[in-house]
């Protein structure tokens, strides 16, 4: 934390507590009804998103899963189009027709929340093949959680790229379960770094809980990604601190093992570390939580006043109009 | 107008739209070196160098995979895949992603892919390596699906797909690729979507596709010498479906029969079918006929796979069958 | 609604004399009608059970129009036919010669069903012949087409048919030079060969004799092919194909003779069928007028009302008529011996124009070898 500036602590911060507000608003609008279909929460994780996310430029790619809404907003894509399409209002970012697991802004080269595990794998490797093969100097940031390694996807496509020396870069966030069932509990090997080193990718696992470790580990890899060394992989060791989705009463985790890890809450962790470091107040973190809340309130509202898409739209964005 | 084969005329539109459009590159197990498991690709990786013909492991889930990330990236990829069969490992990529991502991104980006494939039976290659499920793509909204029956289509259809801002499947018939047709070198991208009538007549509509459109045709020259006209419309796209070819053909017929090589139950002749009785029912001056495959999987002796397939006798009969009788 | 005459479109049913459910044996009076000719009897020609009654007493309806349903073995439409006049052909009445099965629901195509709308065709009155007897947009446009000026059925008119057969008939007797001539011919090989042919068939499928001659004349034509021609204008064609229009007397005083088509190239079973199937819509009016026109050759037999030979009008445009006799048992002499044989008497009425008595002869005598080579029929 030597180079640790104050201003860059409270924005690493400040991009954790938004994601974090956000979810909970998010869970609280979901009891409401605001908010339907499958809601995947992130609380605990977030170090993970924020971490990564600082060692990628404008001109990388992200590819993410499902529980990608910290993904999402560290990457620039706005609280209120986040809001709104999880509302499924027309101002969604992806106008309501992907919900809380398909958020996409091509924009940003957020090439979308991907729903089936490993299968946006293959799509990231394709990503660096295309710039690979028009020399374009960037990464593809891919993340993916640990349930994705026992899936075909996960090794065919970690050995595509590396046979082919293409840039991506694999954050595999390792947050033990696979929904219900824990690492251990699926596979035979569960180091996963050996499994990425089996198929020819230099991998690296870090705390998951810890922003700035997470941070440094992904900068290392983008880096030597970026310069042409092939694929690379990132396990960060983290945590969810709430069910998998929503309707999940958690049956296969002991409240003890929750509390444990609640103990490590990346926030709280970095939040100290600020504070030790004599480079966080009180008087920052009020007006940091009072800029978070105004940011939410304003993406509810704007959530709140979309509009629907118009029925009549029903069959548009299947194809891409074309003058034919 | 150059006589050469379907295969020939395959590789005639990769070899243009290679040499054409430099963001277009071609992937799939042994399309290089190997020259392509159907010989289609054969001297391109000589011509174009290993970055655009890339022979990748076999890991089609993957490799489709990728070819819809590299078109999401700006590149205008063709993955080919072996086999119909084979793509099943693929399907993931295709139904969840490639047709579904512009939807699902709120029309934010296009998927500028075609996959390549063989399909079909009547090779003894049995039941892992001969059936016809492309009527299972035409399912899947999102997508294009493609079946030329001739070499002159064959390459047009190839050269259209490569204009399609979103994905679409090609579906080659594996018995096709020998077969020798006239192909205009010179001329421009077919028509998607627009089916063809091959055949005038007026007794009956045959309505086929792909590698059973040769042996509609045998069978009409048989008809034709008993005095009995059918007409024959080549959907040559299944998705998007010609419904109004098929329609007037049927509006002039009144009778039609529709040829597919894929099952029966669930096959694409019954959406035909379907589309008939839903527009063209008061054209009917009887029912529509089906002949498809035998719900079989494929078997390997020669006897029993010329059995389980639509042949040009038994399409002959179905047609016989449809008219009046006469006197 | 049978045609019980030949100007009566439309009968009054009075009263069934059986229920729904009840059994009905072939012959059996099963309703009665009231006409303009006062009451009629309705006799039923299949045997069965009466499934469905369609027409309720005290409604009027058009002739033609399915009065009930009754159900052989196979479900069958049967619109009752009138006992009255026996038939003047050897053609039988034919157990088997009801109409196709159909489910209770007639098969019509969507097609011809639109178009009979259109058209103003009562579909009851037509008999399918698209795959499984459906009713098809052919089978509508014929019936339209044969249908008379006014609305009336898609059958033949009767009386306007009589004014037709009549003018016909004057001019053919006026216009064209007849010669007749007349052969005896020994049956026995025929009608042998016939039995032991007839014990092989269901009943159903039994062949008559009839059959037989028209075979043979079919088969005959084609060493004599002038005689089966037509006049067109002032020039006579010769036809390839063998329609045989097959003299059928209806009820009233009626006659037709609709085409039994390419009777050369078919088997004598397929005949057999056509020719049940013809002489049945014969008596309940459904032929189609092409079927009136097509006859490139008339055959007549007047064998079942005994009578012993036939000079026959021939039937401008056509160019000759066969006529056949009763089969009669007469003393006959074979290699010097008398026995005594079937025989029938073949005559022919020709257009001199077009043949002379040689060519006639010569017909009549290939008629006589085909029938002694019944095998090759």
């Amino acid at each position: 934390m030597t180079d640790l500036t104050r201003a860059r602590g409270l924005a690493l911060l400040r991009q954790m507590v938004l994601i974090r507000r956000f979810e909970e608003k998010a869970a609280e609008l979901y009891t409401e009804g605001k908010i339907r279909g499958f809601l995947h929460l992130y609380i605990g994780e977030e170090a993970v998103a924020v971490g990564a996310m600082q060692a990628l430029t404008a001109d990388d790619n992200i590819v993410a899963t499902y529980r990608e809404h910290g993904q999402a907003l560290v990457r620039g894509v706005s609280a209120g189009a986040v809001m709104a399409e999880m509302y499924g209002k027309a101002n969604g970012c992806s106008r309501g027709r992907g919900g809380s697991m398909h958020l996409f802004d091509v924009s940003r080269r957020f090439w979308g929340g991907h729903a089936i595990v490993g299968g946006s794998l293959p799509v990231a490797v394709g990503l660096a093949l295309a710039d690979h093969m028009r020399s374009r100097r960037a990464v593809t940031a891919c993340f993916f959680g640990d349930g994705a390694v026992a899936e075909g996807a996960f090794h065919e496509s970690l050995n595509l790229a590396a046979l082919w020396r293409l840039p991506v870069l694999f954050v595999c966030e390792n947050n033990l379960y696979a929904m219900g069932t824990a690492l251990e509990r699926h596979q035979a090997r569960t180091h996963i770094v050996g499994k990425a080193e089996a198929a020819g990718v230099a991998g690296d696992s870090v705390d998951g809980m810890d922003v700035l470790a997470v941070e440094a580990a992904t900068r290392r890899a983008a880096e030597a990604v970026r310069e042409g060394a092939g694929p690379r992989l990132v396990e960060a060791r983290t945590y969810r601190f709430r069910a998998h989705s929503m309707y999940d009463p958690d049956l296969y985790r002991t409240k003890e093992e929750i509390e444990r890890w609640k103990a490590r809450d990346p926030i709280a962790l970095f939040t100290a570390a600020l504070r030790e470091q004599g480079l966080l107040t009180d008087e920052d973190i009020a007006a940091l939580e009072a800029s978070v809340g105004a940011e939410i309130a304003a993406a509810v509202a704007e959530a709140e006043a979309g509009p629907w898409e118009p029925v009549e739209n029903l069959l548009r964005d299947v194809h891409t109009p074309m003058d034919r | 107008m150059t006589k050469m084969t379907y295969r020939e005329a395959a590789r005639s539109a990769l070899r243009e739209a290679l040499r054409s459009d430099p963001r277009v590159f071609l992937m799939g197990e042994d399309v290089g070196r190997y020259g392509g498991a159907f010989a289609v690709s054969r001297g391109l990786l000589e011509e174009f160098g290993p970055e655009r013909v890339r022979d990748t492991p076999l890991s089609e889930n993957t490799f489709v995979g990728a070819g819809i990330g590299a078109a999401l990236g700006g590149m205008r990829p063709i993955v080919e895949v072996m086999t119909v069969n084979f793509s099943l490992l693929a399907l993931d990529q295709i139904v969840n992603n490639a047709a579904t991502l512009r939807h699902m991104s709120g029309g934010q980006l296009s998927v500028p892919l075609v996959v390549r494939m063989a399909t079909g039976g009547g090779r003894q290659l049995a039941a892992q390596h001969s059936h016809s499920l492309e009527g299972w793509y035409a399912h899947v909204p999102g997508i294009t699906v493609v079946t030329p029956g001739t070499a002159d289509d064959a390459r047009r259809l190839l050269l259209a797909a490569l204009r399609e801002p979103d994905p679409v499947f090609v579906f080659e018939h594996a018995y096709l690729y020998p077969m020798e047709g006239e192909v205009d070198e010179t001329a421009g991208p077919g028509e998607i979507g627009r089916a063809a009538v091959r055949r005038e007549g007026r007794d009956l509509s045959i309505i086929t596709y792909g590698g059973s459109l040769p042996k509609v045709l045998q069978a009409t020259d048989v008809l034709a010498t008993e005095g009995i006209e059918a007409e024959v419309v080549d959907l040559r796209t299944l998705r998007p479906l010609d419904t109004a070819t098929v329609l007037a053909s049927v509006a002039r017929t009144h009778r039609a029969l529709i040829v597919d090589e894929g099952w029966r139950t669930c096959s694409f002749a019954a959406e035909v079918s379907a589309r008939i009785m839903e527009r063209g029912f008061y054209d009917l001056d009887g029912p529509v006929q089906r002949v498809c495959s035998a719900e079989v999987p494929m078997p390997y002796a020669r006897h029993m796979e010329e059995a389980a397939l639509p042949q040009a006798a038994t399409i002959a009969a179905a047609a016989r069958e449809m008219l009046p009788r006469r006197g | 609604m049978p045609i019980l005459g030949a100007d009566m479109t439309a009968g009054t049913l009075i009263a069934w004399r059986k229920q729904a459910g009840d059994q009905v044996r072939r012959g059996e009076i099963i309703a009665e009608v009231e006409t303009d000719k006062g009451l009629i009897d309705i006799e039923v020609f299949a045997t069965g059970v009466l499934e469905r009654i369609v027409v309720r007493p005290g409604q009027t309806v058009p002739t033609g129009t399915v009065l009930a349903m009754i159900r052989e073995e196979a479900p069958v439409v049967v619109a009752p036919v009138t006992a009255g006049v026996a038939p003047t052909v050897a053609v039988p009445e034919a157990p088997a010669a009801a109409p196709t099965p159909a489910p209770e629901r007639m098969r019509v195509s969507p097609l011809a069903r639109k178009l009979a709308a259109e058209l103003g065709v009562d579909l009851a009155t037509l008999r399918g012949t698209g795959a499984g007897g459906a009713i098809t947009r052919e089978d509508v446009e014929q019936a339209a087409a044969a249908k008379p000026a006014a609305p009336a059925r898609p059958r033949v008119d009767v009386a306007r048919m009589r004014r037709i057969i009549g003018a016909a008939m004057t001019r053919s007797k006026r216009e064209v030079p007849h010669y007749y001539l007349a052969q005896t011919i020994d049956m026995g090989r025929a009608l042998d060969w016939l039995r032991a042919e007839n014990l092989k068939l269901p009943v159903t499928e039994r062949l008559l004799y009839g059959v037989l001659l028209i075979k043979a004349v079919a088969l005959a034509l084609g060493e004599v092919p002038e005689l089966n021609a037509v006049w067109q204008g002032d020039q006579v064609v010769q036809s390839e194909a063998v329609h045989v229009g097959v003299a059928i007397s209806l009820r009233g005083g009626g006659l037709v003779a609709p085409a039994l088509h390419d009777v050369q190239r078919r088997a004598l079973g397929d005949l057999m069928r056509a020719l049940r199937d013809l002489a049945q819509r014969a008596r309940t009016g459904g032929l189609r007028s092409s079927e009136l026109s097509d006859p490139t050759i008339t055959v007549t037999s007047l064998g079942e009302q005994g009578v012993e030979t036939v000079f026959g009008i021939v039937y401008p445009p056509q160019v000759a008529i066969v006529g056949f006799g009763k089969i009669v048992e007469r003393p006959w002499s074979v290699q010097g011996a008398v026995v005594s044989r079937p025989l029938v008497t073949a005559t022919l009425s020709a257009d001199h124009r077009v043949s002379d008595g040689h060519r006639g002869g010569l017909f009549l005598a290939a008629v006589d070898h085909r029938l002694q080579e019944p095998e090759r029929l």
